[in-house]
């Protein structure tokens, strides 16, 4: 189970510093404003569309998890369709085009479907699922009884909202590190240099984190 | 599925901040569109060394000539430039490679692959006008850019032989298919007229303005047209992303052609100039400034450049009535720093230089004559520079200017009955300003060759736009 919260922040860790999640356009935001508080009020809608779209994959998973006996078909499902992405977004590099018509001005949009578009939020997707099981069976584990449906619902939402909130403060946390060094301490010529092409790894990504999801559920 | 072209770090010829660009390695060569003015040959892009240590300085060293006659070049750029590094994108991974250059009389386009190196540039694709046509209802292509949904360009006519079928607007090309995706606009408003565009990412407006349709420019200048104000006249903003016309503002309709578009590199500065050609009443060329206060556009005019007396004797048949040579305010092109703004007088041969710090109080720093209809100001090496200074480019670092002698195929006879014989030359600028025509630098272009558009390797003055503010 700790190794699965591990899972979680590291993950915030990395969607963070992706640059492809937001953090330059802190930096864009604190230069073009030249104020530094420019740069800590864009990491809060950066964060808000990131949580949300946490928010928005998981869910509906965790309404599924009422089906306690699925609950094996449910994480192989959830993990088959990750590794699914994955190859996908391995495959086909390209990165949708209508994402580019959402004006600047609104980040969280833009980093709500940042986030959907480039599975950023399916890659919790089996972490999640993972705790969620997890924490049922040490329920049961604790002399407690099997937990009803509804119990169980309500535990899920609860595991929900906490796994969005520790991974999306990992990840604004990470980011606005990032957006801070550049910002402030390492000046903008290493902006740049601190982008790699990502797509392969994030792909791989995915496809590992199904993989995991996959192995432990069976 | 489209190949994957990627590459894993960001081209080290994509800048952040203008600064950093002028801060960056010097180009070492030019590229330049040549024209076959009567059609006899087929257009060409000719490579130019112009590392000033090198053998070759100032020699063409490489050309690519294309399979097709009556194209007529004119502007071009690049399929990926500064603006890849848009923070709303993360993934930059897009190389500084191919030249998309179209042909404004065949609507035809050109795609230019410059690796692995400049002298061994080649044709990559040709997109015949038909897919134009069907894809866009467009025609005459014009300003290549490229930006957040691909690369632009603008077009200079509509559908139809005339080119008159509905108004010309801005298309969308893939960056890495060259795919023709289609017209760019949603809602164009009042606009009807194009010509060159440019915009603020970060700000996420655009700007367009207003030459002539077809039918007013292809068979050359229509004399009637210019003294009825019927040409140009308008500056377009639009709402980029929305791809929407939010203002249109009428400079007047005696300020006719209102071409080069040219805004502050810093994309904190909310300002640009724009360069009309001529004042129909008094033949004067102007220099404008625009700029965005509180959400609202507002323009002024910021500079006048007056028509010089001449003798009829001494003029083309078009200007004999008027006793004078206009200006031409053909080009503008602005510095790295949004400093020095050079304005290319094609009729009087005159190239100026002004300190535009700040925007709203234009002043003149200095000039260099060369060329011209009635002074023919030869170059300092002794050579006849026909025609007068017309497309500018400025290096990076703001040093050195670099220009050509060709306006329009058509309209060079009319201004210059005697042709113009494709010229290219640099002038060097002064720390504090100050033009000093480059007495070494002299481009010899084949017999036959008008000369027009220069790109800089590595990006230069015109067709980078940048995300980050220079800090």
């Amino acid at each position: 189970m700790d190794a699965l919260w591990l899972a979680v922040i590291a993950s915030g860790m990395f969607h963070g510093l992706n640059p492809g999640m937001g953090w330059p356009l802190a930096v864009s935001a604190g230069l073009m404003e030249r104020k530094d508080s420019a740069l800590l009020a864009a990491l809060v809608p950066l964060a808000a569309g990131h949580f949300l779209a946490m928010m928005a994959m998981v869910l509906p998973f965790a309404l599924l998890t009422s089906l306690i006996i699925w609950q094996r078909e449910i994480q192989i499902g959830a993990s088959l369709l990750v590794i699914a992405f994955g190859l996908f977004r391995y495959i086909n590099r390209r990165h949708p085009r209508m994402l580019a018509r959402i004006a600047p001005t609104r980040l969280a949009l833009w980093s709500f479907a940042i986030a959907i578009a480039h599975g950023a939020g399916l890659m919790l997707v089996p972490i999640y699922l993972g705790l969620n099981n997890s924490a049922a069976m040490e329920n049961s584990a604790m002399g407690q009884n099997v937990m009803a449906g509804s119990e169980f619902l309500v535990s899920s939402l609860g595991m929900t909202l906490l796994v969005s909130s520790v991974h999306t403060i990992a990840m604004i946390s990470s980011g606005g590190i990032a957006a801070w060094l550049i910002y402030r301490i390492v000046g903008l010529k290493y902006i740049t240099r601190s982008w790699f092409n990502m797509d392969a790894i994030w792909a791989i990504s995915l496809i590992l984190v199904g993989a995991i999801g996959l192995y432990s559920a069976i | 599925m489209a190949p994957n072209t990627a590459t894993l770090r960001p081209d080290p010829t994509f800048h952040p901040s203008p600064k950093l660009a002028m801060e960056a390695p010097v180009e070492n060569f030019a590229y330049t569109l040549l024209l076959s003015p009567d059609h006899s040959k087929p257009d060409a892009l000719a490579v130019i060394d112009v590392d000033p240590s090198s053998d070759s300085y100032g020699d063409i060293v490489h050309t690519v000539i294309m399979p097709n006659v009556g194209d007529e070049f004119h502007h071009f750029g690049w399929n990926a430039c500064s603006s890849a590094l848009s923070p709303l994108t993360g993934h930059a991974f897009y190389e500084r490679r191919y030249l998309i250059i179209p042909g404004i009389r065949s609507s035809r386009i050109y795609i230019i692959d410059t690796k692995p190196h400049p002298t061994e540039a080649k044709i990559h694709k040709i997109i015949e006008p038909e897919e134009l046509f069907r894809k866009t209802g467009y025609s005459r292509p014009h300003t290549v850019h490229c930006g957040p949904e691909g690369i632009y360009i603008s077009t200079l006519g509509g559908g139809g032989e005339n080119g008159t079928d509905g108004p010309p607007g801005v298309f969308i090309m893939d960056c890495e298919t060259f795919d023709i995706l289609g017209r760019w606009e949603m809602d164009r408003g009042s606009q009807e007229k194009h010509y060159d565009f440019w915009w603020n990412l970060p700000r996420d407006y655009m700007v367009t303005s207003e030459w002539g349709l077809p039918p007013q420019f292809e068979n050359g200048i229509v004399a009637e047209d210019l003294l009825s104000n019927k040409y140009g006249h308008q500056i377009h903003f639009w709402d980029l992303r929305a791809r929407r016309n939010v203002q249109t503002i009428d400079l007047g309709a005696n300020h006719q052609m209102a071409l080069e578009v040219r805004p502050a590199h810093d994309p904190s500065r909310e300002y640009g100039f724009l360069g009309v050609v001529v004042d129909t009443t008094n033949l004067e060329g102007s220099i404008w400034t625009w700029w965005r206060e509180d959400g609202k556009f507002h323009i002024e005019k910021s500079a006048t450049i007056p028509a010089e007396p001449a003798d009829a004797d001494d003029l083309p048949e078009l200007l004999k009535g008027f006793g004078a040579v206009p200006p031409l305010v053909t080009d503008i092109d602005l510095s790295l720093d949004d400093k020095f703004l050079y304005v290319a007088c094609w009729g009087t041969g005159e190239l100026r230089q002004y300190d535009v710090s700040n925007p709203r109080d234009v002043k003149f720093v200095d000039s260099v004559h060369i060329g011209g209809i009635v002074r023919k100001t030869p170059h300092p090496n002794g050579q006849a520079f026909a025609g007068g200074p017309q497309m500018l480019e400025i290096s990076r670092d703001g040093k050195r200017v670099y220009w050509t002698n060709s306006l329009y195929s058509s309209w060079d006879k009319q201004f210059y009955p005697d042709g113009v014989p494709g010229a290219q030359v640099m002038a060097n600028i002064g720390e504090d300003g100050g033009i000093n025509l480059a007495e070494d630098y002299w481009v010899q272009f084949p017999d036959g060759y008008g000369a027009h558009q220069i790109r800089l390797e590595g990006g230069d003055c015109s067709t980078d736009s940048f995300c980050y503010p220079s800090v």
